[in-house]
């Protein structure tokens, strides 16, 4: 089976603030990791690979440094690493990075499977993975928590619902997104260090990829951002305290009082 | 402290590193509280290649001695002794095999062990035969072309989790323990069980069972080395595998003075952080200095028997000592340092503590490291 995951680069959610004057996020001095559904996207792959054979080939887009991902990506079990990258690509939305990626497995030939994280943790949209399945008209699948069944030719799946879950078949090739109950992800392996020591990420651009220019970067981004700024806080909080027979007693006069 | 590593000897403490953050501590309390082996996470250190490192590379693994396992057990057990004790005891299994083994049982079971899917264990304690090795029991008659086995052994890390057990017998009990061999004992062996599971003060993730042998038939080639050689396998095994042991203290140290020194700079006390006081700084600085001797100690002796394995017993030995009685120093001022809270199970020193104690005990008391050394001194002053 071969296998494509989908890896971003993110800042470390733990470090994450807004710059209050340009309410864009500061970045410098954060640490960039590996987004935290594609760790889960990734070990499914591996596990896939594992059990079926194949290859499993890292896929992100990004700036230069973003190899760092991928070669994390292969200290876990991936086989090789794809960048996509080049300055035409700055100011990508949700579309064009779907655009713009879909283009980059189209270059990378045959393949059975996409999966990704269910979302990204700095942009919050999980538009992307959609995006990059229509783009390829590929069946899709949102939200996986268990792949119950693997074979060749199909995949049989849980899909996290607000309450339960639906089991679904599907046809290769088909793409995924993953949340986080689906596995616990492996940390790097001694071989997987040392081969990713060796490796050589594949470097891809716009041009390589055959992207149309009006389609990729911020020409190709039909969302705008208007604003974006910090919410005051606001409001009174307060806690209950007793039992919590006691804090719901609490609550119900309080919202009482507001009938 | 710059210890000049080698780039792999690096991506073998980050790794193993990694593991322990990622994998080890999330999981060490429940699994102390339950008394629970950690399966699970040996697993988890297969999957990273670490069993790899226990076992040469012409026998499908990436090991190059004891100074690479020192490393790679100093950052487990830095997570939790009791998961790292278990991993260690895989290694202490194979040794016989590796230093006195036909090439057929390492061609048989070493790669498997690389692969992290057979897990080992060394079986010499019995009920009377503590640091008197000598008081062992345990007899092997040749029967046709089987042995058979009979005897106890106590205390086993890994028992009843382990595929493959290397355990000392007399073959030749007139001669004592002069007349006594190595064999692989194999999970389902007819004849071997499991008995007494124990239920202990620290190192609690890992397994501590008796073997039982009744009868026990194994076929002939199960014989490591040659008939009567056991015991000088058993001290040779010894002497490679005690630094393991004081890297496990190291490990431990370590963790519980990085414990100590975040808690002591967020207690206040008096309007200040507790660090501020001098007191305080003292025994923190102690602990710190008493850790990187003990890691430098282990680190030059590890590198000295792989250079040097003929010329073992005094260096193993003193590092084992010096670094148990050191873990076990700073995990008590750990707890002191951080006052009630430390007494807690909420902390993970009162843990540290507890597990501190059987480095001082297990692999040789520290009492008969200090009879090994000062034997040694008694030949080289002569
Ligand atoms: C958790 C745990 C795991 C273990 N795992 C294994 C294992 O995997 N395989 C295995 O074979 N064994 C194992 N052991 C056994 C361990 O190696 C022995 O407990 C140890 O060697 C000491 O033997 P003993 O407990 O019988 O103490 P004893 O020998 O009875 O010693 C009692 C005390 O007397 C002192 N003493 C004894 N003789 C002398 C002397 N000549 N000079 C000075 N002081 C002396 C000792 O230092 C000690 O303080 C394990 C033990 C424990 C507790």
């Amino acid at each position: 089976m071969k296998i494509i995951v989908c890896i971003k680069q993110v800042p470390d959610a733990k470090d994450v603030r807004l710059d209050p004057k340009t309410n864009t996020l500061a970045r410098e001095g954060v640490a960039a990791i590996m987004n935290p559904f594609d760790r889960h996207a990734l070990e499914e792959a591996v596990r896939l690979k594992e059990q079926l054979g194949g290859t499993v080939t890292a896929l992100s887009m990004g700036p230069p440094q973003a190899k760092d991902v991928l070669l994390e990506a292969i200290s876990c079990g991936a086989d090789e690493g794809v960048l996509v990258s080049d300055r035409a690509f700055a100011g990508a939305d949700t579309w064009a990075t779907s655009y713009t990626l879909a283009k980059a497995v189209q270059t990378l030939g045959a393949f059975d499977l996409i999966l990704c994280g269910k979302q990204a943790i700095d942009g919050d949209t999980a538009q992307v993975g959609p995006g990059m399945a229509t783009q390829l008209k590929l069946p899709y699948i949102t939200c996986v928590q268990k792949t119950r069944e693997a074979a060749e030719d199909y995949l049989r799946v849980e899909r996290m619902m607000d309450d339960g879950y639906d089991v679904v078949q599907l046809p290769l090739p088909a793409l995924l997104t993953v949340v986080k109950d689906i596995n616990e992800p492996r940390v790097p392996s001694l071989k997987g260090k040392m081969r990713a020591k060796k490796a050589e990420i594949r470097v891809l651009s716009a041009a390589d990829i055959g992207a149309e220019p009006q389609c990729i970067g911020l020409a190709g981004s039909p969302t705008k951002v208007a604003r974006v700024f910090s919410p005051e806080p606001r409001g009174n909080r307060r806690m209950f305290s007793g039992t919590a027979a006691e804090q719901v007693a609490q609550l119900v006069e309080e919202i009482r009082g507001y009938l | 402290m710059d210890y000049f590593l080698t780039e792999e000897q690096r991506m073998i403490k980050e790794t193993a590193r990694e593991l322990a953050v990622e994998k080890i501590v999330p999981k060490r309390a429940e699994l102390d509280e339950k008394n629970e082996f950690a399966g699970e996470l040996l697993r988890d250190i297969a999957k990273a290649d670490l069993f790899a490192v226990l076992v040469p590379e012409e026998y499908g693994g990436m090991g190059s001695g004891a100074f690479d396992i020192v490393l790679a057990l100093e950052e487990l057990a830095r997570g939790c002794v009791g998961v790292a004790t278990s991993f260690a005891a895989c290694g202490l299994g194979i040794l016989p095999i590796l230093i006195s083994g036909s090439e057929e049982l390492k061609q048989k079971y070493l790669p498997s062990v690389a692969e992290g899917k057979y897990w080992a264990a060394f079986g010499l304690t019995e009920a009377n035969a503590g640091s008197d090795a000598a008081g062992i029991h345990t007899t092997a008659v040749e029967d046709g072309d089987y042995w058979v086995l009979n005897g106890t052994k106590q205390w086993i890390t890994n028992g009843g989790e382990a595929h493959i057990y290397s355990v000392i017998a007399l073959t030749n009990p007139e001669k004592g323990i002069r007349g006594a061999s190595m064999f692989v004992v194999e999970d389902g062996d007819p004849g071997f069980s499991y008995g007494k599971k124990e239920d202990k003060m620290g190192i609690r993730a890992s397994a501590t069972r008796e073997l039982v042998m009744r009868d026990c038939r194994i076929p002939k080639d199960r014989l490591i080395g040659r008939k009567g050689t056991g015991f000088i396998t058993v001290m040779k095994t010894l002497d490679v595998s005690r630094p393991g042991i004081a890297s496990l203290a190291v490990g431990l140290a370590q963790a519980a003075l990085d414990e100590a020194a975040s808690y002591a700079k967020q207690r206040v006390q008096f309007g200040k952080p507790i660090i501020g006081f001098q007191a305080v700084q003292h025994i923190l600085a102690d602990m710190a200095i008493q850790t990187e001797a003990a890691r430098g100690l282990v680190y030059g002796a590890a590198r000295h028997i792989d250079a040097h394995p003929e010329d073992a017993s005094k260096v193993s030995s003193m590092c084992k000592v010096f670094a148990t009685d050191t873990a076990m120093k700073v995990t008590t001022d750990a707890v002191q340092v951080m006052g009630g809270y430390g007494y807690m199970k909420e902390y993970p020193v009162e843990k540290m503590m507890r597990d501190a104690k059987i480095l001082q005990i297990y692999e040789g008391t520290n009492q008969i490291q200090r009879n090994v050394i000062g034997q040694e001194l008694n030949r080289e002053y002569a």
